[in-house]
């Protein structure tokens, strides 16, 4: 069943416009990678969906509802869990507070978030600004979780980690997959990564979803065409 | 426990200590001293509830403070009168009873809040300080022109109001009550910061953005905080008319704003005991220093100056460092 469907959309910051029709289907329990070149318009795609920017034109409908109309709060509620691009966890407040603040009643609460982020469980009582890069991300990946959403969108989520902690990270994505059925888009740039996880890709540039398809079809001339590798 | 809660308790040890030590050398106006920073400290965790947790900068907190004190002055010069408030279509008359009109004091005060806030909190930053002092204000003039109950002169209230058990003219059965009342207010202020809602709104101080991200609305958690602030605040008011038994236009005017808020930031914005703490040191300096010169409050300005500037955990902050605190 389609969860969330993106139809034509359009975005305007100001007097540039960033996208000129993105269109791509999440079905319930997919992985979808968003992918493209840096400034094709991933991430206002993202923040678009969450309400975030305005939308000039087109249609985001998310389990029959149409998210253009409601506004980022409520979007949110009816289960789009956001993991922002840059790590952006509540600063002022401790690892748990962070989960509690965020907490809907679900499947995930602090003990399944402790299961699959062990190191969480050790800094619990911990600032979240005193922790490493790699604690932030798993930080506001548990965090997203504990609002139980159906779709989880991971802007960015292994940009700027060393290699350990990014496959720490791939590790926990996978295991979401394989676990909790969540859908989830996922916008990264290591091709090879995605590909182990990814159901499907979507390939934007200049602000238009110009492929999709399996990710295995994408071709390395494909590859180099839009993506630059 | 942390080197805050040691401060916190020292404090309370403190505040307990002043009375029997006032008792002790027979000076019974300390114990009215104690008794206003009681008062004022609740006050004050009134407004740190918004200011501290939520960063919501109110310069209107006296339009709270004076509506409790206006609810308890209306209420008992009824009473003391025996004339009913209304008689149609309901008849509402007056009452003596401590309770009763703290209910009032706190549910008129949360209505009035309830109304501020949607409007002010629509707004952020320099225009929030300027609405919130407007509200007060235009309450400020409203009181002074208001002619059944005092206007520019204030009422006054010849008996104190009364509480079940209690006779509150003793100053010492007085200022027990105002410790509880404190005491309640302090307890609800340190679960609020610690439960789901405290830790959104501390989020929300941070990141509104980040906070609706998650499905919380920042505006309706501000508001609730907002209509929570005022409520305590406004039980305060109540409870300082009753001191004094006199109420004036003076409790909205924009100097009490500022002194609530000065109580705040003196012991330490968004500190459990900053309020109580920041109360405490103002009462202790008027009283020091007022005796020196009547101008004494530029030495209080001097302090407020190096404590915005040298010292910007007030002074619970700077006894307990920066690492429990708030940025």
């Amino acid at each position: 069943m389609t969860l969330l469907s993106v139809n034509d959309l359009a975005v305007q910051y100001g007097s540039s416009q960033a996208l000129f029709g993105v269109s791509f289907d999440v079905v319930q329990g997919e992985v979808v990678a968003l992918m493209g070149r840096n400034g094709m318009g991933k991430t206002t795609t993202i923040q678009s969906i969450c309400r975030m920017v305005p939308a000039m034109s087109g249609a985001i409908t998310f389990g029959g509802h149409d998210l253009l109309r409601l506004p980022s709060f409520r979007a949110a509620r009816l289960g789009l869990g956001l993991v922002p691009e840059g790590r952006r966890c509540f600063a002022p407040l401790t690892v748990e507070e962070n989960l509690i603040a965020s907490a809907r009643p679900g499947h995930w609460d602090l003990a399944r978030i402790a299961q699959l982020f062990p190191r969480l469980e050790e800094r619990r009582d911990q600032k979240a600004a005193s922790l490493s890069g790699g604690e932030q991300q798993m930080l506001a990946i548990a965090r997203a979780l504990m609002t139980n959403p159906r779709l989880l969108l991971l802007d960015e989520a292994t940009e700027g980690l060393a290699p350990v902690v990014r496959q720490e990270i791939w590790a926990a994505i996978a295991t979401l997959k394989r676990d909790s059925g969540l859908a989830i888009i996922v916008v990264d740039k290591v091709l090879k990564e995605l590909n182990k996880i990814a159901d499907r890709a979507v390939v934007i540039e200049r602000g238009k979803s110009v492929w999709a398809g399996r990710p295995d079809a994408l071709t390395p001339d494909l590859a180099d065409r839009y993506l630059g590798v | 426990m942390t080197r805050e809660s040691y401060i916190n308790a020292g404090l309370t040890f403190l505040l307990v200590l002043a009375p029997f030590w006032a008792w002790s050398m027979g000076q019974a106006y300390i114990l009215t001293l104690c008794t206003k920073v009681a008062i004022l400290a609740l006050a004050g965790v009134g407004l740190n509830i918004a200011l501290g947790l939520g960063g919501l900068v109110s310069f209107g907190h006296a339009a709270f403070f004076g509506i409790g004190g206006y609810a308890m002055g209306i209420l008992a010069s009824h009473a003391q009168t025996f004339d009913p408030i209304m008689d149609w279509p309901i008849l509402i008359e007056g009452t003596k009873s401590m309770p009763m009109i703290w209910l009032v004091a706190m549910i008129t005060s949360a209505l009035a809040a309830l109304l501020i806030g949607a409007l002010s909190l629509r707004t952020s930053g320099v225009y929030f300080i300027m609405i919130t002092l407007a509200f007060g204000q235009m309450l400020y003039y409203f009181t002074i022109g208001w002619p059944a109950y005092g206007g520019e002169d204030g009422l006054s209230i010849y008996v104190r109001n009364i509480f079940p058990g209690l006779n509150t003219l003793v100053p010492v059965q007085f200022l027990i009550l105002s410790y509880v009342i404190l005491g309640f207010a302090l307890l609800f202020s340190a679960r609020l910061s610690r439960a789901p809602f405290g830790l959104a709104l501390t989020a929300a101080r941070q990141n509104a953005d980040r906070v609706e991200t998650v499905g919380i609305a920042p505006f309706r958690l501000r508001l609730v905080a907002f209509v929570i602030s005022g409520a305590i605040t406004g039980l305060a008011g109540a409870l300082f008319a009753d001191l004094n038994r006199f109420i004036s236009p003076t409790m909205f005017s924009w100097h009490t704003s500022g002194e609530i808020m000065i109580f705040v930031i003196l012991g330490g914005v968004g500190r459990l005991y900053g309020p109580v703490a920041g109360a405490a040191l103002f009462i202790l300096l008027e009283h020091l220093l007022g005796g020196v010169s009547d101008y004494w409050k530029i030495f209080l300005g001097v302090l407020l100056l190096a404590v915005v500037l040298f010292a910007r955990g007030g002074l619970i902050g700077t006894l307990a460092g920066r690492e429990v605190g708030h940025g």
